[in-house]
């Protein structure tokens, strides 16, 4: 494919010795684990925040879950985290209901599964798969993380501001999001979550760009674009959708900030509210609902992919059998991506719009369905004959096909326009997101995670307790999401405090409880991974080089910190990453770096 | 003090476990085995822990709908609403046999390929033909979903005919007010900027469409078997207008008019005496009255369906179908808004 490429990329790296480099100058600790500007301590970075994070969101949820599970029940935890005013008695109040749900759903897409999840794996992973010594810019890698972590800093303070965090949803629509006078999270709260979006869409763009440059340039000699593994497929195309649609978010957001601040009206027009015309006129609120969901559907698949493409590389090294359509995987991904930028308007369909506009949305939508029914049934034939070893990654990816299929199939309802309209921001859609994004993504994390673990801190993780999280995390996940859809089948909206306002949801309290109980597991659940995580990082036992004889460049470092990953040349790449039981071969799989025998074809032909 | 004695507890605990942990690990290191090795019989165990999770699965679906099944919502009770929920059941068991089948596929073949000792796997990387296959046989079906999904839009966002009676329906934080456009079947004009006093839609008063027109509050009656054209407006942030029964929403946006029609094809009257629904209410009420709950009677509703602020759970507005007479009864009733003067 780019012959010149390769070697002005290999050339171009042969100056820097990593040997040399690291003799002569010892790092400090604080260049060398704070403000380090190495892909593997950076990934580790973005993991950890992106930990505590996800916490304080399951914390969230399993607060209204219980709200929703018992709905005049008081519960002393309540009242003890949430304080005299949020949670008087033991109840949660309705304004910091909404106002966690949107926390909530905030640091769940934006800090766990997009900046986490590209954070660790695409920084982890890019230098190594593709053969580099580190990201094309290792400062503006260290900026990324830099941003994320204040953004996240400001996202968490904004917790504890008067009138509390923003409450308008995680979409933030308008003039909700924009009129402090119709919530009170639309005050302080809502300025710092614009201002914690905006660093962290820097945070991205800074990601986002070294992760492109970085695979189009510093692949090592060999490595054509069709020798990548599927990893760096997905995360070049997340990347690639992410520089193209957060700056759109960022419109969004400084519009919404003027209209809060400087008395503009882009969103606002014909206001009445707190007794008083307001003077903004000529403004739409459904603007900001194209602007938003611009970067919004592309954000679905911004967290989906790289956690397909973990899955990708994991069910192919530990079924032992190359992954099936290679080349009909990197076309799925790409017509998604593609695809994933002409379908937003599937989110605005009852808001008026042009019918027929709608009909254009209903068709490209379902269209992607074909690409990610073609990804199915290529992780299902990768499974087909193989000889599969169960670590604890392997369930995770396994599962994660599952939640994929199950949740994806609910949203051919959900883009049909018409199908739409009676379950539109009903439980069913929050069944169908949470499942196919949510589940999906956060599966492939922990896969990624349990996968690449002797990579990130060079020690084993305990199997036992993964195999007990896998069970436990994958039970409750279909626990809690599954009955929503029946929730919202008969009607319960989502956003709603309480469903005791309605007689006619009384029937579903058992409903809910069961889905509470499950969620809560779940949640409890998640403290035995917390703790192998933390146990595995200092006392794990150390692992061997290549504990999953895979064949991605990533193993055939050092088991060690070596800044420039490889301690001597960069290696040489003779074949793709797939060739696990080639018939003929000594051993059932075959590392990147070694050479194709005579008359032997590459990429899987016969 | 107690907060304290907990804080204590919980770290003690998390380090009792970590010397648990540690010393089982040094005690099967003694022993020789690797023990954090994934080995056979761990493939054996986890490949029958999948099969096993399959059948459970499958098995809570179907339980799942014989338990959920009677809670859904009744049938449709406008004409539209008919043929759309014939639409919704087929594409859901469309979706829920492809659900059955990829997932048994997955996990079937993940338990029947578990390794064993002396198991390869077959080098597979591709097979063209295959491949046109799953991406042709999806792409009819959805050409087919697609066909039958955009007729139906078209059905129900046609503009609605010249005759349906027009209703405003006029959301703020946090209830409903429903506008009915009298006589001439024109709704007068109206601004935001009128709103003050009793005048909370901002009704303009020098419109003399306007004049015949009734605002009503805590209930809105329509009559059965005629189309009913919504014309929805907001005057603070964005609500949406949800008639469940009816298979209708749409949003109300400040500064936009919007509007959703349809004809409602059962009374409240008729709905009340269906076995369904009398099933449910008596449910409802056993539910309720262990809560000490006053007795609930079937309704239709409408509901926000928007988060809107604090009291988005609470913003509703029944909605009654009339018969014919009944409902020209209750309108001859009502008087206009500005003849209450
Ligand atoms: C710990 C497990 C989780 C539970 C029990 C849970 C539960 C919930 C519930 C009940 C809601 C409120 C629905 C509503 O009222 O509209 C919600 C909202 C949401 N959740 Fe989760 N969730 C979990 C994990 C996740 C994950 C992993 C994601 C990542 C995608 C996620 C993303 C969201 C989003 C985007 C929202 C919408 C927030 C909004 O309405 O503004 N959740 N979640
Ligand atoms: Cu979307
Ligand atoms: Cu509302």
């Amino acid at each position: 494919m780019s012959d010149h490429h390769e070697h002005s990329a290999h050339g171009g790296e042969e100056g820097h010795s990593p040997e040399h480099a690291h003799e002569h100058h010892e790092q400090s600790f604080l260049s060398k684990y704070v403000f380090s500007m190495d892909h593997k301590v950076i990934a580790r970075q973005f993991l950890i925040t992106a930990v505590v994070m996800a916490l304080v969101g399951m914390v969230m949820s399993s607060l209204f879950r219980l709200q929703l599970g018992w709905p005049n029940h008081k519960f002393w935890l309540i009242e003890y985290l949430l304080g005299d005013h949020w949670g008087k008695g033991g109840t949660i109040d309705p304004n910091m209901y909404l106002a966690l749900v949107t926390i909530h759903g905030t640091i769940m897409v934006f800090f766990l599964l997009t900046g986490g999840l590209s954070g660790t794996f695409a920084n982890l992973l890019i230098p190594y798969q593709v053969g580099a010594r580190d990201m094309a810019s290792g400062f503006l890698n260290m900026l990324s993380f830099w941003f994320f972590l204040i953004s996240s800093v400001v996202m968490l303070c904004s917790l504890f501001v008067e009138g509390g965090p923003a409450s308008s949803g995680w979409t933030v629509y308008p003039p909700l999001s924009a009129l402090p006078q119709a919530i009170p999270g639309s005050g302080t709260g809502m300025t710092l979550w614009l201002l914690s979006i905006t660093l962290f869409v820097i945070s991205a763009l800074l990601g986002g760009l070294n992760y492109i440059i970085t695979v189009f340039n510093m692949r090592t000699k060999g490595m054509s674009m069709t020798r990548l593994p599927l990893t760096i497929w997905a995360f070049l195309v997340t990347a690639i959708l992410g520089v193209l649609s957060f700056p759109v978010l960022v419109s969004a957001v400084v519009l919404l900030l003027m209209d809060r601040t400087f008395g503009t009206s882009f969103y606002l027009s014909d206001i009445y509210i707190g007794g008083q015309a307001l003077e903004s006129s000529g403004g739409s609120p459904i603007l900001y609902q194209h602007l938003f969901w611009f970067l919004g559907h592309p954000e679905v698949y911004i967290v989906l992919l790289p956690a397909l493409g973990i899955a990708s590389e994991v069910i192919a090294t530990q079924a032992r059998k190359p992954i099936f359509g290679y080349r009909a995987m990197i076309g799925s991904i790409l017509a998604i991506g593609f695809l994933s930028f002409i379908v937003w308007g599937h989110h605005m369909f009852i808001t008026g719009m042009n019918p027929f506009l709608g009909s254009v949305f209903v068709f490209t939508t379902l269209l992607i369905a074909i690409p990610s029914a073609v990804k199915a049934f290529n992780y299902i034939t990768t499974l087909w004959k193989g000889n599969i070893k169960f670590t604890p990654a392997m369930l995770f990816a396994i599962g994660l096909v599952s939640t994929f299929v199950t949740g994806g199939v609910t949203g051919i309802i959900l883009a049909d326009s018409a199908l739409d309209v009676p379950v539109h921001d009903t439980y069913f859609v929050v069944a169908h997101f949470h499942i196919v994004m949510g589940l999906s993504a956060v599966l492939g994390m922990f896969a990624g995670v349990y996968h690449w673990f002797p990579k990130l801190f060079l020690r084993q993780m305990n199997k036992k307790m993964g195999y007990l999280h896998f069970w436990l995390t994958f039970v409750c996940a279909y626990g809690t999401f599954f009955p929503m859809h029946f929730l919202g089948l008969a009607g319960v909206p989502r956003r709603y405090y309480t469903n005791s306002a309605f007689p006619m949801f009384d029937q579903l309290v058992n409903l809910n409880m069961l889905v509470s109980v499950f969620a809560i597991v779940g949640a409890l659940a998640q403290f035995i991974f917390v703790f192998n995580f933390f146990y595995s990082m200092f006392r794990g036992p150390k692992s061997e080089q290549n504990p999953w004889h895979s064949n991605a460049l990533e193993w055939t470092t050092p088991m060690a910190h070596t800044h420039g990953n490889w301690p001597g040349a960069l290696p040489v790449v003779h074949r793709w990453a797939y060739d696990y039981s080639k018939p003929g071969k000594r051993l059932d799989y075959v590392p990147q770096t070694v050479p194709l025998e005579e008359g032997e074809i590459d990429g899987g032909g016969h | 003090m107690i907060q304290v004695l907990v804080y204590v507890a919980i770290v003690l605990l998390i380090i009792t476990v970590a010397q648990l942990v540690r010393v089982f690990e040094l005690a099967s290191e003694l022993k020789g085995a690797k023990s954090n090795e994934v080995n056979y019989k761990d493939h054996r165990t986890q490949g029958k822990l999948i099969m096993g999770f399959l059948i459970a699965f499958f098995a809570f679906f179907i339980w799942q709908v014989f338990n959920y099944k009677d809670m859904l919502l009744p049938e449709a009770a406008s004409v539209h609403g008919k043929d759309l929920d014939w639409l919704m059941w087929f594409n859901m068991w469309l979706v829920i046999i492809v659900f059955f089948i990829i997932n048994f596929l997955l996990f079937y073949f993940a338990y029947k390929y578990y390794s064993r000792p002396d198991s390869m796997a077959t080098y597979y990387p591709h097979n063209n033909k295959l491949e046109m296959i799953w991406t042709v046989v999806p792409a009819i079906v959805l050409a087919v979903i697609i066909i039958l999904g955009l007729k139906m839009w078209n059905t129900i966002t046609e503009p609605a005919s010249q005759d349906a009676i027009v209703i405003e329906l006029y959301a703020k934080q946090f209830d409903w007010t429903a506008r009915y456009a009298g006589k001439d079947n024109v709704l007068g004009r109206s601004n935001f900027k009128n709103i003050g006093g009793a005048n909370a839609l901002g009704m303009d008063t020098l419109d003399p469409a306007g004049l015949d027109d009734i605002v009503v509050h805590n209930e809105l009656h329509i009559p059965v078997g005629k189309q009913i054209e919504f014309k929805i407006n907001s005057r603070d942030v964005i609500h949406s207008a949800f008639m469940p029964h009816f298979r209708i929403q749409m949003n109300a946006v400040p500064g936009m008019t919007t509007s959703m029609h349809m004809t409602p094809s059962i009374t409240t009257d008729e709905m009340r005496r269906k076995p369904y629904v009398i099933d449910q209410v008596k449910r409802i009420n056993e539910i309720r009255a262990k809560k000490g709950e006053e007795p609930y009677e079937f309704n239709y509703i409408l509901l926000c369906n928007k988060i809107c602020g604090a009291s988005h759970s609470n913003m509703q507005m029944n909605v009654v179908v009339d018969t014919q007479e009944q409902y020209d009864t209750w309108l001859g009733q009502q008087k206009a808004f500005f003849a209450k003067k």
